[in-house]
């Protein structure tokens, strides 16, 4: 099972840092990150696999959404089934 | 190891957070037809029972989902048996406490609507059916979650007249009985014709005869997400516009799957049906209005305004077929006006009249929708217009319905608020001819030629 986790906003030091903690605690493990920086706005998203996640999702979300909060940037954790659903035949 | 492409990864998310890309709702429908009773009030309270323990884990479920997958799951709801079949087992001469049994039930579990209390009189009236006719405007006065139904006309059957008549009297009770309220109970009865079994939109949902013991149905919307497609797009043939439209359906649709089929193997109840209706709101960016004016309309109800929304409503269908195991429900693009902000703006215009929108139910889905007419329209003006409607059904072998909310004390100019995913409804002109001898003279319309196909 793997999650798909989006992070947008404007760059700043510890995203990753901070977002990686977060999951480490959850025995998330972080499978690709693919990231980009314009001008000094950060996107990244990152596929982790959740299948020894110590924690149920929902968990997870909140996690990330206090993360989010923390460090005043977008995070989006979504099951990576919709987008399975939505783009792939 | 497959990674999802990035790009993909955010057009999903720019669908739901920018163009209010969302499931509609997750409708549970309940089969009530092995609960009887004598006594109206053992009936009611077991038909209570039953819906509180089949539905006991559904909104829970719903927002578990919502969390996971990260899109939002708007409504969740129940569908019950036409209850007119199931009170016809009592002696009661009023249903209503059926109806409070289910309003009950709906704050126990947590929906947001119950749908049902209907009756399908399309051929003529069964034990039941008349009381259920006459508990409608009380039942919708007393409750707050409770929608009502009553399929009077299919191309099968025909179009029942005694039927039509009395809900034209129907629906100007209930105006009259909650005018305190906007008349709001209007915006919860339909009056259909071709009614479907699993349709899990409001208010015009039931559970049909045919239908499991339970089952789960999905209704997708996505109004903004096909406004977007086609503005990216720019200037194109009508053909490739077509072409998006389909494109976005599936995605939609594929979605409506998936949390159809996540939601049934949680509540372990079958998976029933994806209704891939795009259903607007009055929030902006979410009107199906807005898409008939993207392609190319000045207002919407300008002339070309049926031509587009009937290749708008094909082109959803043929996208949303081959995305999900089962499409089914209506199916289609819904034109409500008090829930479409762009529907509300060109009525207030006076682009949008109610002439042309009965011509545009004639190529999408469902019908004259959250139209707002002045208080003192006579029930028999009312029966006219539903008349019509149906006829259009009925001869067109499709469903279509009229939920006319007459505002009492209310005239053209003025607007009636519901509040809400209701929205509010600009007071449409309505023609004030009277058809009162076609209406009284009762009896049923035979079925169309085409009705033969045997």
């Amino acid at each position: 099972m793997r999650a798909v986790i989006t992070v947008v906003g404007k760059d700043r030091t510890g995203i990753i840092a901070t977002i990686s903690d977060a999951l480490y605690k959850f025995n998330v493990n972080i499978l690709d990150i693919s990231q980009n920086v314009m001008d000094d706005m950060f996107a990244m998203v990152m596929f982790v696999d959740i299948s020894k996640s110590t924690v149920e999702f929902d968990k997870l979300t909140n996690a990330m959404e206090a993360v989010s909060i923390e460090l005043g940037m977008k995070i989006h954790c979504m099951h990576e089934d919709i987008f399975n659903a939505m783009h792939r035949i | 190891m497959a990674m999802i492409n990035t790009r993909d990864i955010l057009e999903t998310i720019k669908m739901i957070e920018e163009e209010h890309l969302d499931i509609r709702t997750i409708t549970m429908g309940i089969s009530l037809r092995d609960l009887a009773s004598d006594d109206i009030n053992v009936l009611s309270r077991k038909i209570y029972d039953k819906v509180t323990s089949r539905a006991e884990k559904l909104v829970a479920t719903g927002e578990q989902i919502e969390r996971e997958l990260g899109i939002p799951i708007i409504h969740k709801r129940i569908s019950v048996t036409p209850i007119a079949m199931i009170g016809a087992t009592t002696n009661a001469t009023s249903y209503v406490p059926i109806a409070q049994a289910l309003d009950r039930a709906a704050a126990t579990t947590g929906v947001n609507f119950v749908g049902g209390f209907s009756a399908l009189v399309q051929k003529g009236f069964a034990k039941g059916d008349a009381v259920l006719l006459d508990s409608i405007p009380e039942a919708l006065a007393t409750t707050n979650c409770v929608c009502s139904s009553v399929n009077v006309a299919s191309t099968k059957a025909g179009i029942n007249l005694d039927a039509i008549e009395r809900m034209g009297r129907v629906i100007k009770e209930t105006a009259e009985i909650t005018k305190d309220n906007g008349s709001m109970g209007c915006a919860k009865l339909v009056v259909f014709a071709n009614a479907v079994d699993d349709n899990p939109f409001m208010a015009g949902a039931f559970h049909g005869i045919g239908e499991p013991e339970t089952v789960i149905n999905v209704g997708v919307s996505g109004p903004g997400v096909v406004q977007a497609a086609i503005k990216r797009a720019g200037d194109c043939p009508i053909n490739e516009v077509a072409e998006i439209i389909k494109k976005t359906a599936f995605k939609i649709t594929r979605m409506g799957q998936l949390v159809g089929t996540i939601a049934s193997e949680r509540l372990g109840v079958p998976f029933g049906i994806v209704d891939l209706s795009l259903a607007p709101t009055p929030a902006i960016g979410d009107s199906v209005a807005r898409i008939l004016e993207e392609v190319g309309l000045e207002t919407c109800g300008g002339c070309g305004t049926t031509a587009i929304l009937a290749m708008l409503n094909d082109a959803v269908k043929k996208g949303g077929v081959m995305a999900s195991s089962s499409v089914g429900g209506l199916s289609g693009a819904f034109i409500p006006v008090s829930e479409d902000e762009g529907m509300i703006a060109a009525v207030r215009e006076g682009a949008l009249c109610m002439e042309k929108l009965e011509a545009m139910t004639a190529v999408c889905s469902v019908g004259i929708d959250m139209v707002a007419v002045p208080g003192d329209t006579t029930a028999e003006v009312i029966s006219g217009l539903i008349a019509d409607e149906i006829a259009i059904g009925v001869v067109n072998n499709k469903t279509t319905a009229v939920r006319v909310i007459p505002a009492v004390g209310k005239q053209v100019g003025d607007t009636v608020e519901f509040g809400g995913l209701l929205g509010s409804a600009p007071i449409m002109p309505i023609s004030t001819k009277s058809p009162a001898k076609f209406i009284h003279r009762g009896g049923r319309i035979p079925a169309p030629i085409h009705s033969l196909k045997n």
